[in-house]
């Protein structure tokens, strides 16, 4: 059995040399976007809050990098009654 | 005045402190008067991959701050004459290196010797960016590994942006000085090749070394591996990369493997 997947498993090497590249363009036009995505959290969230009530603690943002383009997705969760602002 | 060449890598354990001390012992066999500086101040190691470990008087941190004059602290390797080390301290922390201090004993040291081999702690913080501060040249120590190729991509950056050199608007001369590779496994295609690593952090390629016991070996014993066997693959991959540092052409191989299997790395130009 392993000596089965020894000889049928692809190779690795692509796959690292590809993420390091995708990785490294970011890295070096960018540098670190953990600040960047903070900034937009807090940005994004006070402009919602003035208009609905949210729970901060239910908010995911994430950010995925491509080679192309990267995407940003905030995900803030709504409470039922979220209309009536809070006082 | 002598060169100031660092030995870095960002990464841990991928081979600085054996690399410095294998091209300083191959530079003082060519002739060349070399001082390998260690710069990991709280974890020093150098003094016993070089088998000096028992003669620590005084060290860095002593000279810089005015304990120890520099002339008692530099130990002279037992088998080369022409080669010294400067150890670290073992008790005191990074903090104790002070940017006036390494400048004012990189300087001195450049007066006396012809080759001043700083041998940068991991990591980027202050013992790293004052090991490669005073550098005219930079050898990023690198395995074909994910994490090391980052980190030296990291460094690269550094060395472009935080030394005196680049300070000055001048070109950072850096060399990738590949280490643990293992053409078979690079060959299945389950290690980063040569020349993927090269593609990535496009820097010149100054050698290979192979993945060898040698190493260990070598520093069980307390010898830089170009001294405790001269004949084994990684020492002849450092005699070459040190010939290369001198600024002779010498064609980049695997050494100890055959030719034809490996033709493809024959062609290859170092810098």
């Amino acid at each position: 059995m392993s000596i089965f997947r020894f000889f049928t498993r692809t190779p690795s090497a692509p796959a690292a040399r590809e993420r390091l590249q995708v990785l490294l363009a970011h890295e070096r036009t960018n540098g670190d976007e953990s600040d960047l995505v903070t900034a937009l959290r807090d940005e994004i969230m006070a402009v919602i809050a003035k208009h609905m009530q949210i729970d901060r603690e239910k908010v995911s943002v994430k950010m995925e990098r491509g080679a192309q383009v990267s995407t940003l997705a905030v995900d803030i969760e709504i409470p039922f009654d979220g209309k009536k602002r809070a006082a | 005045m002598g060169k100031v060449l660092v030995v870095t890598s960002g990464k841990g354990g991928v081979g600085k402190t054996t690399s410095s001390a294998a091209l300083g012992a191959a530079l003082a066999q060519g002739g060349a008067k070399v001082v390998v500086v260690d710069f990991d101040v709280g974890l020093r190691n150098l003094d016993l991959v070089m088998g000096a470990e028992r003669r620590v008087v005084y060290d860095l941190v002593n000279v810089i701050k005015g304990e120890a004059k520099l002339t008692q602290a530099l130990i002279r390797d037992k088998r080369l004459e022409n080669l010294y080390l400067l150890p670290a301290s073992q008790t005191r922390d990074k903090d104790n290196l002070t940017e006036e201090g390494v400048e004012t004993v990189i300087t001195a040291l450049k007066k006396a010797f012809d080759w001043v081999i700083c041998d940068s702690p991991a990591g980027i913080e202050r013992g790293a960016t004052l090991a490669m501060r005073h550098a005219d040249v930079a050898i990023v120590v690198t395995n074909p590994e994910v994490s090391s190729v980052r980190d030296s991509d990291r460094i690269i950056g550094l060395l472009d942006s935080k030394t005196l050199k680049a300070e000055a608007g001048a070109e950072m001369e850096k060399h990738l000085l590949l280490t643990r590779y293992d053409p078979a496994r690079a060959d299945r295609g389950d290690m980063l090749k040569v020349d993927d690593v090269l593609e990535i952090l496009s820097i010149p390629l100054l050698g290979i070394i192979p993945e060898s016991m040698d190493v260990l070996r070598a520093s069980n014993l307390g010898a830089p591996v170009t001294l405790a066997d001269g004949q084994s693959a990684p020492a002849k991959a450092y005699f070459d990369a040190a010939r290369r540092l001198n600024g002779e052409t010498v064609s980049v191989s695997v050494p100890g493997e055959k030719r034809g299997f490996f033709g493809k790395l024959f062609g290859r130009k170092a810098a």
